[in-house]
């Protein structure tokens, strides 16, 4: 599997991110400057978290207008695997590749806690090492992860199926206390109408390993390396 | 000299913060009176914050040698090696004035600058701790300080993108006018590598980086060398604005110019901005420089040479560069899209020479300013010793386990975690132990290497008795880096005082700085770099004397570590140290009996490094499976602690007669382990070979924390206790 890791001013995940990569596929993913203009061949494209442009004016919104997005998009038409990280997932919707936007969490502080997702689909590229169902632990760290779309696209998304994790308690429920930070309907993850892209809040690169205390966020990027490699 | 400039009044000397001797000097060192931009330049080099002229004396007697030393005080941080050719720099710096005046900024900025002290030096920072203090809750000011620091910490610290791994919070009425915000920050280097800001070189040019000079922050350390009065609120635009995107770039565009050779000497611009790094950089290299105020880059129009000195404007370098990788260093700088300037050059004149349009507005003796300023041998008084303190005073607790519950939910022994979940604490993905343990642990990137961190200071214990005050600081960074199983290394000091006019004060000053010495010496943890906030007083009342002990310990196995929670149904709980007696300032007399009195737990720092060593090599071996040190709140606290951490419940059983005593005393030297139940007696017997009191006090069981004779109580009652308070009272 080829990666090709996005760089903004501002970026701040991307080591984290190499590491999980690396950890995973066991190759070094390629890191790519935002002022270049085309990204390299790869399978997959990465958006880490950070605060790129410093989150100044919205998050993602200037990031949104560096050089390399026109070629994002375009390789987001040929389908191309892409994968948006906190940071990553707001720039992702700030170019219109994702639907919805990001908010200022509803308690209006950054929180950096250990959540649990719900996996909505083990039939993604994404989630294959998942079961359906299933209740992983994840990290989060943001002050904009609340996640808001219409009611339109709201359905839209739900209908579709294009809901991935959902911010649930350890049984699984996807209550008004788990929703860590006042998303619509519990919403951690999304992606695209043909499954190729996906935009989260959570880290899963930052509980891959003992020293991290588990190991469930590996799942994400094994089922990206057997669907993707 | 200029026109329109200010005339030098006495009034206008006070209020640089000058005494009337120290203006006289400076009309015998230059043979004139200075310009207004000369006189703005003396006021901020020869002010408290700049010049340590009160505590220059005092520190020099702390210990900062040792085998691991590689770069002691007096640059940007501390240097100590780790082994394989790598590194740990770090410092801890006060932000404290600026924060209560204008909390979010003023904390940002605070990390802000504890950052650049670690990148300067050519290290990249991977950990942050935090020490705040603030007033009592019911202060009408209080819940806003709170709320503003930890958000502008986070802010800061969050988009820089460093971990934030420990740190402690407390609340005393001391600190009503006049919070505590001191950071720490420890980065990573190759050891041969490290960056300096001792200038080399007669016409190398001198290069500013960064972002611009603005008009925020000038005077500011002026202010930080002054009491607060009741107008200090007018002080607000002399606090920094501080840009965490900036500085990131800053960062990255300062580690990848190292990379090019071209760096010959660098110096942040902190406190006293432009005026500092460069006469820094000239004293340091016994060297002259030249300053052409018209290169530096400007964001506001119009600006004197006088605010161009003394801006604190943040995220600014100042370097000298060797001139043939000028080119390079420059295509580094746009790359990160900062500012690029070359405003100045190093000379042989030893004259620190201010040229602006066309005119030279200062031209002062270098070494004067810098490291040859004034230093003074403040008169103090020793602090009478407290007496001990009568048990018999102390009341028992109607209900011992009911008190338990009050103790682990009140203000200051409640869980931080309402501050630490507003602070990145995984990014880099090396974190071990989060806030929350006794140290935060980090592994070292791309190895099996291991560091851990804490700060420490108990400010009722120096008040108290500043010199044992001052030795507990120290001791109790050393049980917190042992009971994860790091051998201590090393430590950084940040030393908050009030006025050291007042003798009192100085004598608390030098009292604490002799504990911390003595500490620092017997248990092999040199002070390799720190900070000095004096002056932290309002309205005449001063803080608690707080020397803050930041400490860096090394683990050979990240994953030889243990936390502080109960682990496994069944394990034995074992008190090393032996049951106390000393509750003199402790937690109880002042948390629930409303009591400031008596003596400190004394330390014995013979004992305390005997029974470091005896927890940190059972962790090593493999022995244990917890580990707590004991401290505020004594033994009932720490086995409260171990149990809400995992939900674990245990039943203990204490001497039977003054119960209360045994549970609530804070003796030093101690902690509580746990191990399997087969392990015992094995653990038992090598700690008697080794002089360490060490006694099987009960085991892990249940929901319930059990103490026999006494009663119970659901540890799920404690949790909810220790969670609720700090959200409780911010959400008023």
């Amino acid at each position: 599997m080829k990666t090709a890791i996005l760089v903004f001013p501002g970026t701040n995940r991307e080591h984290d991110m190499a590491a999980a990569v690396r950890s995973v596929s066991g190759k070094d993913p390629m890191m790519v400057w935002h002022a270049e203009t085309e990204i390299p061949q790869a399978d997959l494209i990465i958006l880490p978290g950070g605060f790129s442009y410093g989150d100044y004016l919205r998050s993602g919104a200037i990031a949104a207008r560096s050089p390399i997005v026109a070629d994002l998009l375009e390789k987001a038409k040929q389908g191309v695997r892409i994968l948006g990280v906190c940071n990553g997932f707001q720039i992702l919707t700030e170019t219109g590749i994702l639907p919805g936007a990001l908010m200022r969490n509803a308690g209006l502080t950054f929180i950096c806690k250990e959540t649990k997702l719900r996996i909505e689909r083990d039939d993604t590229i994404f989630t294959s090492s998942y079961k359906k169902g299933q209740v992983m632990r994840c990290p989060v760290a943001h002050h904009d992860g609340n996640f808001f779309a219409d009611d339109d696209t709201l359905k839209m998304l739900e209908d579709d199926g294009r809901v991935l994790f959902r911010y649930c308690d350890a049984a699984g429920q996807a209550t008004p206390e788990a929703n860590i930070n006042g998303s619509r309907n519990n919403i951690a993850g999304i992606m695209n109408a043909r499954g190729t892209i996906l935009g989260m809040m959570p880290h899963p690169e930052n509980l891959i390993e003992d020293l991290h205390g588990g190991l469930d966020g590996r799942g994400l990027f094994e089922s990206l390396l057997e669907k993707v490699a | 000299m200029s026109k329109n400039e200010p005339q030098i009044t006495p009034e206008l000397i006070a209020a640089h913060g000058l005494k009337p001797e120290e203006y006289n000097h400076i009309l015998e060192l230059i043979g004139r009176e200075p310009t207004f931009t000369e006189f703005g330049i003396f006021s901020a080099m020869w002010n408290e914050h700049c010049s340590y002229k009160s505590s220059k004396k005092w520190l020099r007697t702390l210990p900062t040698k040792g085998p691991r030393v590689l770069q002691g005080p007096g640059e940007n941080a501390g240097v100590v090696d780790i082994d394989d050719g790598q590194a740990v720099v770090f410092k801890m710096e006060s932000h404290n004035h600026p924060s209560y005046i204008e909390p979010y900024q003023g904390a940002a900025t605070g990390v802000g600058g504890i950052l650049r002290d670690v990148f300067t030096m050519g290290a990249r920072p991977i950990a942050a701790m935090n020490s705040l203090r603030f007033g009592v809750p019911e202060h009408e000011r209080t819940r806003h300080v709170v709320s503003g620091v930890v958000a502008g910490v986070g802010g800061y610290g969050n988009s820089f993108g460093v971990p934030t791994v420990g740190g402690e919070v407390n609340f005393h009425a001391s600190y009503n006018g006049n919070c505590l915000v001191n950071a720490f920050a420890a980065g990573l280097a190759d050891s041969d590598k490290i960056f300096l800001s001792e200038a080399k070189g007669v016409g190398m040019p001198v290069v500013y980086l960064g972002a611009k000079t603005g008009r925020d922050g000038v005077g500011g350390a002026t202010m930080a060398s002054a009491e607060f009065d009741d107008d200090s609120e007018e002080k607000r635009p002399t606090v920094q604005v501080g840009d965490p995107f900036s500085e990131k770039r800053l960062m990255e565009a300062t580690l990848e110019l190292m990379k090019t050779g071209a760096v010959i000497a660098i110096q942040d611009m902190g406190a006293a901005g432009l005026t500092c790094s460069a006469v820094e950089m000239g004293a340091k290299g016994n060297l002259g420089i030249d300053l052409d105020l018209d290169k530096v880059p400007n964001r506001e129009e119009n600006m004197t040479p006088y605010e161009m000195m003394l801006s604190e404007s943040q995220e600014r370098m100042l370097m000298v560069l060797h001139p043939e990788k000028r080119e390079a260093a420059e295509a580094v700088f746009r790359k990160w899209e900062l500012d690029f300037a070359e405003c100045g050059m190093t000379t042989d004149t030893l004259r620190f020479r201010i040229f602006h349009q066309g005119e030279m507005v200062a031209d002062l003796p270098i070494k004067e300013l810098g490291d040859e300023a004034p230093e003074y041998d403040r008169p103090w008084v020793e602090t009478p010793k407290a007496a001990k303190l009568d048990n018999a005073t102390v009341e028992a607790p109607k209900d011992l386990l009911e008190s338990l519950v009050a103790m682990v939910g009140c203000k200051n022994l409640s869980s931080r975690r309402w501050v630490w979940e507003q602070y990145d604490t995984m990014i880099q993905g090396n974190t071990k132990q989060r806030p929350g343990g006794d140290a935060g642990v980090i592994r070292v990137d791309g190895g099996t290497k291991g560091l851990a961190f804490t700060v420490d200071v108990t400010p009722r214990y120096c008040k108290a008795d500043p010199f044992e005050g001052g030795k507990q600081a120290v001791a109790e960074a050393w049980r917190n880096l042992n009971a994860v199983g790091a051998e201590p290394l090393a430590t950084t000091d940040n030393l908050n005082f009030g006025n050291p006019e007042k003798p009192e004060i100085m004598g608390q000053f030098v009292g604490c700085i002799k504990g911390v010495g003595a500490a620092c010496e017997a248990l092999d943890m040199p002070i390799v770099s720190g900070n000095v906030s004096l002056y932290n007083e309002t309205s005449g009342e001063a803080i608690l004397p707080t020397p803050a002990i930041g400490a860096v310990g090394l683990l050979p196995d990240v994953m030889v570590s243990v936390g502080n929670g109960f682990v496994a149904e069944g394990d034995a709980i074992l008190l090393v140290g032996g049951h106390g007696s000393e509750m003199g300032q402790s937690s109880y007399l002042s948390e629930l009996c409303g009591r400031e009195e008596g003596a400190p737990p004394p330390v014995d720092l013979a004992v305390e490094k005997k029974h470091g060593t005896f927890v940190r090599e059972a962790i090593r071996a493999g022995e244990i499976n917890a580990a707590h040190d004991i401290s505020d709140g004594g033994l009932g606290v720490a086995v409260a602690e171990m149990a809400i951490r995992t939900g674990l419940g245990c039943t203990i059983e204490l001497p039977s007669k003054d119960t209360h005593i045994a549970f609530y005393a804070e003796d030093q030297a101690r902690y509580l382990i746990t191990c399997d139940k087969d392990g015992v007696e094995a653990l038992i017997a090598k700690a008697k070979a080794a002089g360490v009191p060490l006694e099987q006090i009960g085991s892990v069981a249940g929901e319930k924390l059990t103490v026999a004779g006494q009663g119970s109580v659901d540890v799920s009652k404690l949790a909810t206790a220790h969670e609720s308070w700090f959200p409780a009272y911010m959400a008023q």
